[in-house]
């Protein structure tokens, strides 16, 4: 997703003078198509998160579009407050690209997890967040939002090989994305574990059991309305989600059954505990978490059983 | 398509019917009605001032300061009159700036955000505001509050939580060299504000990117909330650091309009460094019994108290 992205950037950016690409020093084989084609709009602030964030606050408040870049964490996390009273507070320009959401840097450790971006941002009005599932739907939602009046946050994958089957690169704000219809049980996903969820729902066809899925990549704002229509459709729901249980996705959609008053039960696929230490690589911490294809697909048949997962 | 560079204060009229971002780049709609609402203030002025501020004196700001403190019973006083002639010289005889929504006006963060009351005052006499809405500050519904909001026209940047104001500063000082603008950054701070970490990432990007668009004016009182900036942590000696971080660095009287006036002027857009300015203030300045008192950051005044000040601000005019 960060390669469709930055690919994507550099394209609006040859359409668009008004924009700038800053990061917080990472972006190494990333970033160096936009580098190279337009030096004079790509600035490398160093290390030094809290200031990117501000100087795209100035730089917005005259004008230009700036996109800060960093991981996840440290796009989201350790600039919060700057991101609060800068660009959300003056709803401004600027957009916040964080890159490897959930444990996708595995073995780098719990430092470098980004596990309640998704949180953090969806409790401010005021910003729209973005999470794409694959790189096709990232530069549709990079297309479609990148001149937003008010500031964007992208959360996005590593991975530019993955391909959830069916998205075929759709994307609107407030909306939801269906890739496979269902009968028997619902799937909601939030980002690059859309794909996981994806190979769920074979897995689960392979046993006659028809999953529906449903991709949320607009969670800011939040696809109400086709959420309410989807789960009023469906007596169980699973969300699955590289994120902490709460926060997110899940709490996302609990809202909206909540609210609308809709009888459906919510089951998390998401990060219960803080982590413990134990690193491996994306696939090893899905599993851990019980975020695989196969762990998804586990709780949705013990759920249709009616046992506990 | 290839969009002109940048087009201040058109280009985010949001395509798509979305609306335009409340601060920073109006509509031509909301130009309009925010120059209105400025003439209409400014003929309601009862101060009488001009939109120029060249009437505009520290002991002005100060005599607004100790009012409209005593009429709204909140504190922060110290660190007002502590700028009250910082204030002064910038809004008085520095920055540029036709309207308070003027894209092409000089930028000013008060990243020290609790001394706002003196901006107001500044405000007040340049004609931005009437005296009518100075008498809202700290009232409820009041777009003049403790700290300075970007609703009120002519507040650039929201401040409050120090250690902000000199990136958003830097980002402004850095579009400006990009639009191949003249117009400068002012931005505010406090000493104790160094405390922050993210003043010296601004403080080394600032440098980094030769921003001599840029002044940084450090209010040098030695005092904080708690204490003395010596007992917290002692950033002394304060010039030395912003040299060694690569600054044009004046060490100036912080109560001398003139002196801060003329080293702004000289030095702006000039050479290859950012520009900061170490006032040596006195907390509390202009009332005896508020100077360098640890008290009045944040005590109110009470009936006696006001009196007092009132009579010192008076034989100072």
């Amino acid at each position: 997703m960060r390669g469709a992205f930055a690919k994507t950037l550099t394209e609006l950016a040859a359409k668009d003078s008004r924009i700038y690409l800053l990061t917080g020093d990472l972006g190494y084989m990333a970033l160096e198509p936009f580098a190279e084609k337009f030096p004079d709009r790509f600035i490398n602030v160093g290390v030094a998160e809290q200031n990117m964030v501000g100087i795209a606050t100035g730089l917005a408040e005259a004008g230009f579009i700036p996109v800060v870049y960093s991981i996840v964490t440290f796009a989201s996390l350790r600039p919060y407050e700057f991101i609060r009273n800068g660009p959300i507070l003056h709803q401004l320009p600027v957009r916040i690209a964080g890159v490897g959401g959930g444990v996708e840097y595995g073995h780098n450790g719990a430092t470098h997890y980004g596990m309640e971006d998704i949180g953090v941002m969806r409790v401010q009005p005021g910003i729209t967040v973005v999470a794409p599932a694959d790189a096709g739907q990232t530069k549709t939602a990079l297309e479609k939002t990148y001149d937003l009046p008010g500031p964007v946050y992208y959360r996005l994958g590593k991975d530019d090989r993955i391909v959830v089957p069916g998205l075929d690169g759709k994307f609107d704000l407030g909306k939801t994305q269906t890739i496979k219809k269902g009968k028997d049980v619902l799937l909601l996903a939030m980002g690059g574990i859309s794909y996981e969820t994806a190979k769920a729902a074979e897995l689960l066809s392979k046993e006659g059991i028809e999953a529906e899925v449903v991709i949320v990549a607009s969670v800011n704002p939040a696809p109400v309305e086709d959420l309410k229509q989807v789960l009023s459709q469906y007596r169980q729901a699973i969300t699955v989600e590289a994120h902490y249980a709460s926060g997110g996705l899940a709490s996302l959609v609990s809202e909206v059954v909540a609210q609308a008053g809709i009888n459906c039960k919510i089951s998390r696929c998401a990060i219960e505990q803080s982590p413990d230490g134990e690193t491996g690589g994306q696939g090893f911490l899905y599993n851990k978490f019980g975020l695989s294809a196969e762990a998804i697909a586990t709780k949705a048949k013990s759920l249709l059983c009616g046992v506990p997962a | 398509m290839v969009s002109l560079p940048v087009p201040i204060g058109l280009h985010l009229a949001g395509p798509k019917g979305q609306n335009p971002p409340l601060l920073a780049v109006q509509s031509e709609t909301n130009h309009v009605i925010n120059n209105l609402q400025v003439n209409n203030l400014t003929t309601k002025s009862s101060k009488g001032s001009t939109s120029t501020g060249a009437n505009m004196t520290g002991v002005k700001l100060r005599k607004t300061i100790i009012e409209q403190s005593r009429r709204a019973g909140v504190g922060h006083i110290g660190s007002a009159l502590s700028v009250a002639d910082i204030v002064s010289c910038l809004y008085g005889k520095v920055i540029n700036a036709k309207t308070p929504r003027d894209p092409e006006r000089d930028r000013f963060v008060l990243s020290k955000g609790h001394a706002a009351l003196a901006l107001y005052a500044a405000f007040a006499e340049r004609g931005w505001i009437t005296e009518e809405q100075l008498n809202t500050y700290c009232g409820d519904g009041s777009q003049l509050g403790v700290h300075p909001e970007h609703c009120l026209p002519g507040v650039d940047f929201a401040t409050g939580s120090l250690g902000q104001g000199l990136s958003f500063g830097t980002g402004a000082a850095l579009a400006a060299k990009r639009q191949k603008s003249d117009r400068r950054v002012f931005v505010l701070l406090s000493d104790a504000e160094c405390n922050e970490g993210s003043v010296w990432e601004a403080i080394m990007f600032a440098a980094q990117h030769k921003l001599n668009n840029l002044f940084a004016i450090l209010d040098l009182n030695g005092q904080q909330a708690f204490g003395y900036t010596k007992d917290v942590l002692n950033l002394s000696p304060m010039d030395e650091r912003w040299k060694a971080f690569g600054w044009d660095v004046h060490v100036v009287d912080g109560h001398d309009e003139e002196a801060m006036a003329a080293i702004i002027e000289k030095n702006s857009n000039v050479g290859d460094k950012p520009h900061v300015l170490i006032a040596k203030t006195t907390f509390g300045k202009g009332v005896s019994y508020m100077e360098s008192q640890i008290k009045w950051h944040y005590s109110p005044l009470n009936e006696a108290e006001y009196e007092l000040a009132m009579t010192e601000l008076e034989r100072q005019s």
